[in-house]
């Protein structure tokens, strides 16, 4: 009780008691719900994943070569995209350069200078006549894609979203109309893109949010983020209510990804690990870490079927793990600073990654020994 | 006065709890399996894992056609 306060006052001493009983009243219950919690977890943890994989047939040595190399950008290569084609990507980097590229050929199509330096998020629209960007602007901007090549796009720019910090991540949900931002100022927001209205805001994080990924569409409409709070949180996207929070991790969650079926999603952090959480067990499920591996991870993402999991790393390497048996079963190297950003193909037929070192390289397997 | 908003703020948290502690739980051993029967039963679809018929990968290099 605050000794301060002045006996003429009598009422206000009494509700200061009050509110400070109250307030110990919560934490108590908060503290009995959070054990409540750890030991329902607890109780259906009646095996690891990798003993239920233990009759599963082991992988070969994989043999992945990079089988085109992105050069352009004129400095760190911070995020990328690919476009429903399954051969366009959209690029963004440190000096403030979005570049959209044929892989294929690899050709650049488009280029456009934002008017900030990192631009740390970018996305396709799922139609491909478009894509989204932001960064230290606090700001997510969507260019419209023009088939003329003389056109600037930087005419056309529609700003959408507006966040108090910069922008982390950004992603359209299954159209373009609507577009899912996290951000420095530790939310996340759903956006129209056509007015640039806020339809929900995702309060939870207790400080930045530096990803996030929506739920494959079968699934339903949800998403979940990582945070510096080390949380992974899953979220309703029609209530904007956080209905499953996971905090195993012991550092920055730099990068989070759905299991392509939807039932789980794994995490990539400072921690130098990657886990799998599973969303109907409620838990974390497997830890794909190694003594020797002790940089952190930038971005992870699955091979169509699941069974892979491909990390990048800060160590300018990228690990492949077998999701199901929790071993890692190649290592590849090529780029010669950080990998940041990491997507396999819509078709799975392929990935990418970008790099601190300027370049974006495609990798397809070569052949199984 | 702060402690009126660390009192919401708290009221929150329990409430976020009690959300949390309401999810309904699937054993372990019955995701597991789930998980790994996604992988198993697409696996041949996986051109990463599995590799794609030569010439059918659009990332393959350019190789040079001979007409017969």
């Amino acid at each position: 009780m605050n000794p301060f306060i002045s006996p003429l006052i009598p009422e206000m001493a009494t509700q200061e008691v009050q509110l400070n009983e109250t307030l110990a009243h919560l934490k108590t219950e908060s503290e009995t719900l959070k054990s409540k919690l750890e030991e329902e977890r607890a109780k259906l943890h009646d095996v690891e994943l990798h003993q239920v994989a233990e009759k599963v047939e082991g992988l070969g040595q994989f043999v992945m070569k990079t089988r085109r190399t992105l050069k352009g950008h004129g400095n760190k290569v911070l995020c990328m995209d690919w476009c429903k084609d399954k051969r366009r990507i959209v690029s963004s980097s440190q000096d403030g350069k979005v570049i959209v590229w044929d892989a294929f050929t690899t050709n650049k199509e488009h280029a456009v200078t934002m008017p900030c330096t990192w631009v740390m998020a970018c996305a396709y629209a799922p139609s491909g006549c478009a894509v989204a960007c932001g960064g230290l602007d606090n700001k997510c901007s969507v260019y419209p894609l023009s088939l003329d090549k003389n056109e600037n796009l930087a005419a056309k720019k529609k700003s959408v979203a507006m966040h108090t910090n910069y922008l982390s991540a950004c992603s359209f949900t299954n159209s373009d109309m609507q577009i899912l931002t996290s951000s420095g100022d530790g939310t996340c927001a759903l956006w129209d893109v056509e007015s640039g209205q806020l339809l929900q805001s995702f309060h939870g994080h207790a400080a930045d949010v530096l990803c996030l990924d929506l739920a494959p569409s079968e699934t339903g409409n949800t998403f979940v983020s990582g945070g510096c709070d080390k949380k992974a949180n899953v979220w309703d996207m029609r209530s904007g209510q956080c209905i499953q929070s996971f905090e195993t991790h012991e550092s920055d969650i730099n990068s989070v990804r759905y299991y392509p079926s939807g039932d789980a999603f794994a995490s990539g952090s400072d921690d130098a690990t990657c886990r799998l959480y599973d969303l109907r067990a409620d838990r974390e499920v497997a830890i794909y870490s190694k003594e020797s591996i002790i940089f952190g991870v930038s971005s992870v993402d699955f091979s169509l079927s699941g069974r892979l999991l491909f990390g990048g790393y800060n160590d300018y390497t990228i690990n492949v793990w077998d999701v199901l048996k929790g071993t890692r079963v190649s290592i590849l190297f090529g780029h010669e600073n950080r990998v940041s950003t990491l997507r396999v193909s819509p078709d799975g037929t392929a990935f990418c990654t970008g790099s601190w070192d300027h370049t974006l390289r495609v990798r397809a397997i070569c052949s199984l020994i | 006065m702060t402690s009126n908003s660390n009192l919401s703020n708290m009221r929150r948290l329990v409430e976020q709890l009690k959300l949390e502690a309401s999810v309904e739980r699937i054993k372990v051993s019955q995701a597991a399996a789930e998980l790994q029967q996604y992988c198993l039963q697409n696996a041949t679809k996986d051109a990463l894992l599995v590799g794609v018929p030569t010439g059918s990968n659009p990332f393959r290099e350019p190789r040079s056609c001979a007409v017969v």
